[in-house]
């Protein structure tokens, strides 16, 4: 059976496109489900939504929030330097640097970060004194409590930035593993030494492979500064938790917590989309674009579309005349 | 023909890799502003001659001297001591080396690569080294593409800026292992002439390559290698069309 339909080539595809019913009930289904579970949450009468707005800028809190974001910030970076010397003596021709670099990561992964953090609030019933003299014998240039001289906040971050660097460790590993050996024979080629190849060619590529999962271990290290409460550092977990346990709001001031949590975490992504951005030149023929470049695109082809719908206008109002 | 007329010298070169022995003993004379071109199949051990040269890759038999002075090795008496990798870099800045692969930094742009080297390595100030930088660009034709990162660039002209790349460490020696074998057939062309000019300027070259006809052309001497071992040698017309041995016979056969 053959049917006369004209075959064209040069027609435009007009097709009446397809229908998908099933992602509309697909939506409905989870957006009834969440509308359901928000409902029960807001209107709940076991939380007083009021503690929440009390205590979200309590001046404890605040001060918490500012323990939290100094722990974070600074264990990062210490991680972050010995993360880099473990990876270099990881990948060392040195065996001892090798292999202490992977005992190094062997224990610190291997024991818990809550143990880590105790026993380093404990160090002082191991050293009664921490002193710098001459080994073997009893001249000290000085002696200090070990109490003294690691309070908690120094035990916490000692901890912290241990732990971290053992993972930190693998990934900056896994970043210099990843750049091309032709780029090392490059270097050396042109008479740079081992330390400015490094420094210059090799750090700076594999910071694109490094900088995405650093931005993970970052928000990890924010969320295990709550650890420290064990050891009683003031931060935001410990803040909001002795607030609750003197008016017994332990939920609202847990909601609390954790929005400051969620609001730190959402800000820290910021500085990360520069940094990839500032390390992905000249890896893609073009950058993504800011989030301020994107507005600016956006307005413009808004403004295109304002355009188009004003000259289409135009047209139509002349041919009716 | 007296030492110091010899840009390179190399005696009696061996070279294991594991259990397999790449060079077997090759010995090989380069005068200054010689143009050696180095023939041969895969495998022949072409390529790691020339990575000995600048000691990307170790000896372990024979000695390599390059305008004069034992690479990557001292001489104290009658024992011989490895350098340190800052004496060995010092060595490599007066050899170029021209990669297959090109090899540039990618997270520079083709200025930033050219000038990285000698403002780092030779100290060079940055305003010297860019002015430089320019000059050499614009010989190997991209003077507007300083700004380019090598992403944005062809293949051929990557390898131009690798060239000027080298250039810019004012090299007396200048290595390319196989400069033009990673690239389309239709940018071969713009590499080579930028190759010939270097030759025509008096550069010591030793050129890796399976091009015929630029070796026919520019090479003062071809040099063909097999199994390690250096062949033949000659002229490369008398090599190209008048080869002696067999092995270079059936090698040419099968590229032509």
């Amino acid at each position: 059976m053959t049917t006369n339909v004209e075959r064209s080539t040069d027609d435009d595809v007009v097709a009446i496109p397809l229908r998908h019913p099933w992602r509309w009930v697909a939506a409905a289904a989870v957006i009834v489900v969440l509308g359901l579970l928000l409902n029960s949450l807001w209107n709940n009468e076991n939380i007083a939504k009021q503690y929440i707005w009390q205590f979200i800028f309590d001046p404890r809190i605040l001060k918490g929030v500012w323990i939290t974001l100094l722990v974070t910030i600074i264990s990062m970076v210490i991680a972050t330097i010995l993360a880099i010397i473990l990876a270099i003596m990881r990948m060392s021709s040195n065996p001892v640097l090798r292999g202490v670099s992977f005992l190094y990561i062997w224990f610190f992964r291997g024991t818990p970060l809550l143990v880590q953090i105790v026993f380093w609030g404990y160090l002082g019933l191991l050293y009664k004194q921490i002193s710098l003299g001459v080994p073997l014998t009893d001249f000290h240039i000085f002696a200090v409590d070990t109490n003294t001289l690691i309070p908690a906040f120094v035990g916490g971050v000692i901890a912290l930035s241990l732990n971290e660097a053992a993972y930190a460790a693998e990934i900056v590993r896994a970043g210099l593993l990843s750049i091309d050996h032709g780029q090392r024979e490059a270097a050396y080629s042109l008479g740079m030494g081992p330390g400015y190849t490094l420094r210059r060619i090799i750090l700076p590529q594999s910071m694109k492979v490094i900088i995405p999962p650093m931005g993970n271990e970052t928000i990890s290290m924010l969320k295990n500064t709550s650890l420290l409460a064990v050891v009683a550092v003031p931060e935001l977990y410990t803040a909001s938790s002795q607030i609750s346990s003197g008016n017994l709001r332990q939920v609202e001031l847990l909601i609390v917590a954790s929005l400051w949590y969620l609001f730190i975490t959402s800000v820290l992504s910021v500085p990360q989309f520069y940094l990839e951005r500032y390390y992905a030149r000249g890896n893609s023929r073009e950058l993504p674009p800011t989030p301020f470049q994107q507005l600016k695109r956006a307005v413009a082809r808004m403004r295109g579309r304002a355009d188009n719908r004003r000259i289409a206008a135009q047209a139509h109002e002349e041919a009716g005349a | 023909m007296s030492e110091n007329e010899l840009m390179v010298d190399a005696r009696g070169v061996r070279k294991w890799f594991g259990s397999n022995e790449v060079l077997k003993s090759i010995s090989l004379t380069i005068p200054r502003g010689e143009v050696l071109s180095l023939l041969g199949p895969s495998g022949s051990g072409k390529s790691t001659f020339l990575r000995c040269i600048n000691h990307l890759e170790s000896i372990d038999g024979g000695r390599i001297y390059v305008d004069d002075e034992l690479i990557g090795y001292k001489q104290r008496g009658d024992k011989i001591h490895e350098m340190k990798p800052r004496e060995i870099a010092k060595q490599r800045r007066k050899i170029g080396m021209v990669f297959q692969r090109f090899n540039l930094f990618p997270h520079m742009t083709a200025l930033g690569n050219i000038i990285d080297a000698p403002i780092g390595v030779n100290g060079e100030s940055k305003a010297e080294a860019t002015a430089h930088a320019r000059e050499l660009l614009e010989r190997v034709g991209l003077a507007d593409k300083a700004d380019a990162y090598p992403a944005q660039l062809s293949g051929g002209q990557q390898q131009r800026v690798a060239i000027a790349r080298a250039l810019a460490m004012k090299p007396k020696l200048m290595l390319f292992d196989e400069p033009t074998s990673a690239l389309d057939p239709e940018l071969v062309g713009d590499v080579l002439d930028v190759m010939r000019d270097l030759a025509k300027s008096g550069m010591t070259m030793i050129v890796v390559t399976h091009e015929i006809g630029f070796s026919r052309e520019v090479a003062d001497r071809m040099v063909f290698m097999d199994g390690g071992v250096v062949v033949e040698a000659g002229a490369p017309r008398d090599v190209l069309d008048n080869p002696q041995h067999p092995r270079t016979q059936a090698f040419l056969e099968s590229v032509l």
